[in-house]
C-alpha cells in the first residue's frame, strides 16, 4: 500500500512463528524458498517507500498454485526491494532463472543489427510475429505499490513521451477511462485493449487497485507498435504484424524502446536497470529482458509429435495457447516463444526463436510428406 | 493483553518497538529514518490532490461524501495501527457501484478508523443509517429476549428464523487490516470461549484449513459452511489475505447457533432454525452472545463497543445493532403485488432471495429481514420483525381470501 509501511511495525509486536504464514499446501517459488527462519531474518526490513516482507509475498500466500505449475509467488513494490529482500529474491531468481547467481552480470543488448535472419520465416506457416517486453521508471514504486499520484505521474510522463514519437511511431493514446464505445470496440477488433486483471495471481499483489485510473494504451498509426501504460509494468511495449518477418518486428521494437528512453532520460526518469538483473519489473520472472518474443505458427503435425515438448526444451522455446499465457492451442495454432528471460540477451533471445521456429517449420514439412524427423532434433541450447 | 499491546503501540514509538523484539537499534533507527524521511518527501511531491480518486463515475456513499478538502486532511493520518484513509477507502474506489444499488464503499480496518476518520465516516454513516449523527446521538444496546411479543409466526408461511450479528475483538485489527497473527489471536480467543459453551449451546469448532472433504461435505449440505469471498466489494478491501488461515466454523450439537471466525468480520454469531419461532431464537441468540461475551472477558478481553457507534464492525453499514434478524417466508401472492415494495418500506423491511444478499427470490419464498442497524436497540429491531412479519402474512391471507390490503403508515426512524 502506499508511503504507509502496512502496519508492518505493529506486526512485529508478535512472534514470528505466529506471523509466519501457512504455506504447507503452497506450490510456488516462493513457498520452496521462505521458511520460519528466514522470515524472522528479515520481517522488519521495508524499502525506502515502505514496501516491506510481507507485501511482496502476499500474492504467494494467496495462490497456494498448482501441481503442475509453478509460479513465482511473490512481486517487487519498488527498485529497492530487489536489494533489501535479496535473501529470499535471490534463491527464488535462481531457481527461476536456471541457476541465476548474486554474481552473475546479465547483458543488454538491443542493437537489432546483431540479429542474424529472421526475416525468412515462412508465412504459410507462420502466421504473426510478436515481440513484447516491460519497462520500469525510476523514481516511481511498481504497480504492486504505487499510489494514484504516481500512478498518474507515470502516466503523465508516459503520454508525453510516446505523442512526441514521429515517423512510423507516429500515433495516439487511449486512456481507458474517457475511451468511447467505438473506441474501445476498434480496440477489441485489433486485440490490443488490455483488461482489468482478474487473475488472482494479480489482484491480491494490489495491482489492479484504483481501476481504470492512469491507465491506458497508445498505438502508432499503422497498429505495429503498441504500448501498454500501469497494467502489470509501469510500460508494457509490442511490436507485432503479420506474417514471418521477426527481423522487421524486431528493428521496430530497438528503435522504438531506444526513443522512448531516451525522451525519459531527458525528463530525469530513465528507466530501472542495473548489470545484474537487467531490466526491473515487476515480477521477478521478467527480469533480465523481460523480453518474449514469439509468433502463431502452424504446427498441427509437429504438436502432436511425441518428441515435441522435448524439441521446445532443447531450443529453450516454450508453448501457450492462441490466447496468451494459461490457453489453449485453437487447429493446430501455437504460440511459441523464448522461455528465457534472464542471463542471456534480448539479440541472444530473439535469435533462439528465429531459429528455433524455423528448424520446426521445417520439420512440420517433413512430416507432412510422411517423413521421419528424428534426424532433425537439435542439441540442448 | 489487549490492554499492554494498546499502550505499546499507542503514539509512534515505533523505533522502541523494533529495538525491544531484537532488530538492533542502530539498524532499526537507520531503516526508519530513511523511510520516514522518504515518506516525507514523496508526500510533498505528492500533495492530496495528487492522490485524489476520481469518483465520478461512482455511486456509493463514500463516493458522495468525499471531498478533496476531507481528503485533504486526512490522507497523512494513521491509526496507531498504521491503517489510512486510502486503506479504509480502497474498496470504494474499486468498486464504482451500481446506478441502483448504493453501496458503502469503506470499511474500517480497526476501531480507531471509525474516530481518526471521522470526518468522512460521519457522513457514511448519516447516509448510510437514515441521518443518524454518531456526534449527537446514542445507539441503545438491549440483548433482553424476553421483551419480544407474538414472536411465534404461522409456519404454513414462514419456513425459517434467523437471527446474525457480528462482534469484534477489541485490541486486534479488523479484518481489511489484521495481520496473520492478529487473525489467529481472533481464533484463538473465540475458539476457547466456545468451548466453554455447556448444554444446549455446547458445540464444536472446524477450522476451514483442516477441514476434512466429509466434514466440508456435510457443513455444505447443512447450508453452514462459508466459502472465500469472490465478491469484489469484499476482495478489494483486504479481507480475503490468507485465505484459510485462521477461519472456520463453530456450531452447537443441535445446529442451530453458530458461529463464523474471521469471515468479514472477527466473527459472525447467528442463531437459526426451521419454523416459525422467533422468539425462540433470539432468545437462544442473545444467551449465546451474553455467555459467549462473558467467557472472553473472564480471560481479560472484550467487544468492541460505545455508546455512539454500538457494536464496532467492519463494514460501517453494520454498526449499531450489526443485526440482521429474518425469516424465509412464502408470500406467492404478496410478492407480486405491486404495494408489496412500499409496504416493506414502511414496515423498515428489506427483501432478499433465499440465497442471501445480492440473490434472486425462488418461487414464492423471500428472505424478509430488517433494514436497519444503528439507531435502534435488538429488542426493537426483532419486535419490528416480528410485527411486520405479522402484518405481511395477514395481508396475504386477506389476499388469499380477496380482500383487499392497506400500505401501513410508516414506522419512524428511530427515537433522539
Amino acid at each position: 500500500m502506499p508511503f504507509g509501511n502496512t502496519h508492518n511495525n505493529f506486526k512485529l509486536n508478535y512472534k514470528v512463528e505466529d506471523e509466519f504464514p501457512d504455506l504447507s499446501k503452497h506450490n510456488n517459488h516462493m513457498a520452496k524458498v521462505l521458511t520460519k527462519e528466514l522470515y524472522g531474518k528479515i520481517r522488519d526490513r521495508q524499502t525506502p517507500s515502505g514496501y516491506t516482507l510481507d507485501d511482496v509475498i502476499q500474492t504467494g500466500v494467496d495462490n497456494p498454485g498448482h501441481p503442475f505449475i509453478m509460479t513465482v509467488g511473490c512481486v517487487a513494490g519498488d527498485e529497492e526491494s530487489y536489494e533489501v529482500f535479496k535473501d529470499l529474491l535471490d534463491p527464488i531468481i535462481s531457481d527461476r532463472h536456471g541457476g541465476y547467481k548474486p554474481t552473475d552480470k546479465h547483458v543488454t543488448d538491443l542493437n537489432f543489427e546483431n540479429l542474424k535472419g529472421g526475416d525468412d520465416l515462412d508465412p504459410a506457416y507462420v502466421l504473426s510475429s510478436r515481440v513484447r517486453t516491460g519497462r520500469s521508471i525510476k523514481g516511481f514504486t511498481l504497480p504492486p505499490h504505487n499510489s494514484r499520484g504516481e500512478r498518474r505521474g507515470i502516466e503523465k510522463l508516459s503520454v508525453e513521451a510516446l505523442t512526441s514519437l514521429d515517423g512510423e511511431f507516429k500515433g495516439k493514446y487511449y486512456p481507458l477511462k474517457s475511451m468511447t464505445d467505438a473506441e474501445q470496440d476498434q480496440l477489441i477488433n485489433d486485440h490490443f485493449l488490455f483488461d482489468k486483471p482478474v487473475s488472482p495471481l494479480l489482484t491480491c499483489a494490489g495491482m489492479a487497485r484504483d481501476w481504470p485510473d492512469g491507465r491506458g494504451i497508445m498505438h502508432n498509426d499503422n497498429k505495429t507498435f503498441l504500448v501498454w501504460v500501469n497494467e502489470e509494468d509501469h510500460l508494457r511495449v509490442i511490436s507485432m504484424q503479420q506474417g514471418g518477418n521477426m527481423r522487421e518486428v524486431f528493428k521496430r521494437f530497438c528503435v522504438g524502446l531506444q526513443k522512448i528512453e531516451e525522451i525519459f532520460k531527458k525528463h530525469g526518469h530513465g528507466f530501472m536497470w542495473n548489470e545484474h538483473l537487467g531490466y526491473i519489473l515487476t515480477c521477478p520472472s521478467n527480469l533480465g529482458t523481460g523480453l518474449r518474443g514469439g509468433v502463431h505458427v502452424k504446427l498441427p503435425k509437429l504438436s502432436v509429435h511425441a518428441k515435441f515438448d522435448e524439441i521446445l526444451g532443447r531450443l529453450r522455446l516454450q508453448k501457450r495457447g492462441t490466447g496468451g499465457v494459461d490457453t489453449a492451442s485453437v487447429g493446430g495454432v501455437f504460440d511459441i516463444s523464448n522461455a528465457d528471460r534472464l542471463g542471456s540477451s534480448e539479440v541472444a533471445q530473439v535469435q533462439l526463436v528465429v531459429d528455433g521456429v524455423k528448424l520446426m517449420v521445417e520439420m512440420e514439412k517433413k512430416l507432412e510428406k510422411g517423413e521421419a524427423i528424428d534426424s532433425m532434433i537439435p542439441a540442448q541450447k | 493483553m489487549a490492554n499492554s499491546f494498546t499502550r505499546m503501540i499507542s503514539g509512534r514509538n515505533t523505533a522502541v518497538i523494533l529495538a525491544s523484539v531484537g532488530a538492533g537499534s542502530l539498524t532499526s533507527g537507520y531503516l526508519l529514518c530513511d523511510s520516514t524521511a522518504n515518506a516525507a518527501e514523496r508526500r510533498k511531491l505528492y500533495p492530496p490532490s495528487a492522490d485524489f480518486p476520481d469518483l465520478r463515475k461512482h455511486n456509493n456513499c463514500m463516493a458522495a461524501a468525499l471531498t478533496p478538502t476531507i481528503y485533504g486532511h486526512l490522507r497523512d493520518k494513521t491509526t496507531s495501527n498504521e491503517w489510512t484513509v486510502d486503506q479504509c477507502i480502497q474498496t470504494g474506489v474499486d468498486n464504482p457501484g451500481h446506478p441502483f444499488i448504493k453501496t458503502v464503499g469503506m470499511v474500517a480496518g480497526d476501531e480507531e478508523s471509525y474516530e481518526l476518520f471521522a470526518e468522512l465516516f460521519d457522513p457514511v454513516i448519516k447516509d448510510r443509517h437514515n441521518g443518524y449523527d454518531p456526534r449527537t446521538m446514542k445507539h441503545p444496546t438491549d440483548l433482553d429476549a424476553s421483551k419480544i411479543t407474538s414472536g411465534m409466526f404461522d409456519e404454513r408461511y414462514v419456513l425459517s428464523s434467523r437471527v446474525r450479528t457480528g462482534r469484534s475483538i477489541r485490541g486486534l485489527s479488523l479484518p481489511p487490516a489484521c495481520s496473520r497473527s492478529e487473525r489467529r489471536e481472533v481464533e484463538r480467543v473465540c475458539v476457547t470461549a466456545l468451548s466453554g459453551l455447556k448444554g444446549d449451546l455446547a458445540g464444536r469448532y472446524y477450522s476451514l484449513g483442516d477441514m476434512s472433504d466429509r466434514e466440508q461435505q456435510h457443513l455444505i449440505d447443512e447450508h453452514l459452511l462459508f466459502d472465500k469471498p469472490v465478491s469484489p466489494l469484499l476482495t478489494a478491501s483486504g479481507m480475503a489475505r490468507d485465505w484459510p488461515d485462521a477461519r472456520g466454523i463453530w456450531h452447537n450439537n443441535e445446529k442451530n447457533f453458530l458461529l463464523w471466525i474471521n469471515e468479514e468480520d472477527h466473527t459472525r454469531i447467528i442463531s437459526m432454525e426451521k419454523g416459525g419461532n422467533m422468539k425462540r431464537v433470539f432468545e437462544r441468540f442473545c444467551r449465546g452472545l451474553k455467555q459467549v461475551e462473558h467467557l472472553i472477558q473472564e480471560r481479560g478481553w472484550e467487544f468492541m463497543w460505545n455508546d455512539r457507534l454500538g457494536y464496532i464492525l467492519t463494514c460501517p453499514s453494520n454498526l449499531g445493532t450489526g443485526l440482521r434478524a429474518g425469516v424465509h417466508v412464502r408470500l406467492p401472492m404478496l410478492s407480486r403485488d405491486p404495494r408489496f415494495k412500499k409496504i416493506l418500506e414502511n414496515l423498515r423491511l428489506q427483501k432478499r432471495g433465499t440465497g442471501g444478499v445480492d440473490t434472486a427470490a425462488t418461487g414464492d419464498t423471500v428472505d424478509i429481514s430488517n433494514h436497519d442497524r444503528l439507531g435502534k436497540s435488538e429488542v426493537e429491531l426483532v419486535q419490528l420483525v416480528v410485527d411486520g412479519v405479522n402484518y405481511l402474512i395477514e395481508c396475504e391471507k386477506r389476499l388469499e381470501r380477496g380482500q383487499d390490503i392497506k400500505i401501513p403508515s410508516p414506522i419512524p426512524q428511530f427515537r433522539k
